[in-house]
């Protein structure tokens, strides 16, 4: 099996957090207290997915004052657009294995 | 990009075999034959079977989804927190089998916490590709 980005996979596995990313691609820049309202989710819980989705390269912070905006970054996901590729050709050497195995087996 | 998304994340492969289905059968469900063309299991051909696929990278968990001797076989394929579902189709032609495997229905493993959203992966994967084509 290829290796896939696998924080970005982590990272994005998380619903919440998939939510908050969806929320920043849909409404373009907000503030933590932005993101928490309405969330259901409290704020400390939105600022620590913000962080991890930072680390995954996902959003970008912008410091203004004493507020924090936090934008998506979308071209972080171009490994996972990727993933057919690459399980395709995971599975395409499974078959030919496949096929050398059927080659050696008795009938 | 109009493509739904779920279409996009599914990976097909298939090719013909000179070998008869019932071979093929043998090979992908007996553990010592699929060790020698996947990977390490504790695979059974049973319904609901719970097994594990390993390899020096990491595991996969999965369970087994269908099971039709000689014709079809499906299993969950859980890796990365994500999961899908694997299934081999097997059908006789006149030189052997044809024989396909889709991976499909990616998809979080995880209920939805956040306001309530439902969004699973495709809804996820329409929003991202609406995205991408307005960066062009």
């Amino acid at each position: 099996m290829p290796n896939p980005d696998d924080m970005l996979f982590r990272t994005l596995a998380d619903p919440t957090r998939r939510a908050i990313f969806e929320r920043l691609c849909r409404d373009g820049e907000q503030t933590v207290g932005a993101l928490t309202t309405g969330s259901g989710v409290s704020q400390p819980a939105v600022s620590k997915h913000l962080g991890v989705l930072k680390l995954a390269g996902l959003v970008r912070d912008r410091p203004d004052g004493r507020q924090t905006h936090y934008s998506a970054q979308p071209g972080a996901l171009a490994p996972l657009v990727d993933w057919t590729g690459r399980m395709t050709g995971f599975w395409q050497g499974r078959f030919d294995d496949l096929e050398d195995l059927l080659k050696r087996m008795d009938q | 990009m109009t493509e739904t998304t779920t279409e996009t994340l599914s990976v097909v492969v298939e090719r013909e075999m000179p070998f008869p289905p019932e071979k093929i059968w043998r090979a992908l469900t007996q553990p010592h034959l699929i060790e020698a063309w996947l990977m390490k299991s504790d695979f059974k051909p049973v319904m609901d079977h719970r097994f594990r696929f390993s390899a020096d990278w990491g595991s996969v968990d999965c369970q087994v989804m269908a099971v039709e001797p000689n014709r079809t076989l499906a299993y969950s394929w859980g890796a990365y927190g994500v999961g899908s579902v694997v299934t081999w189709t097997l059908t006789p032609t006149s030189a052997g089998t044809h024989l396909r495997m889709e991976q499909s229905g990616f998809r979080p493993d995880q209920p939805q916490a956040y306001n309530g959203a439902r969004a699973g992966w495709p809804r996820f994967f329409a929003a991202l590709e609406q995205q991408l084509a307005r960066m062009d």
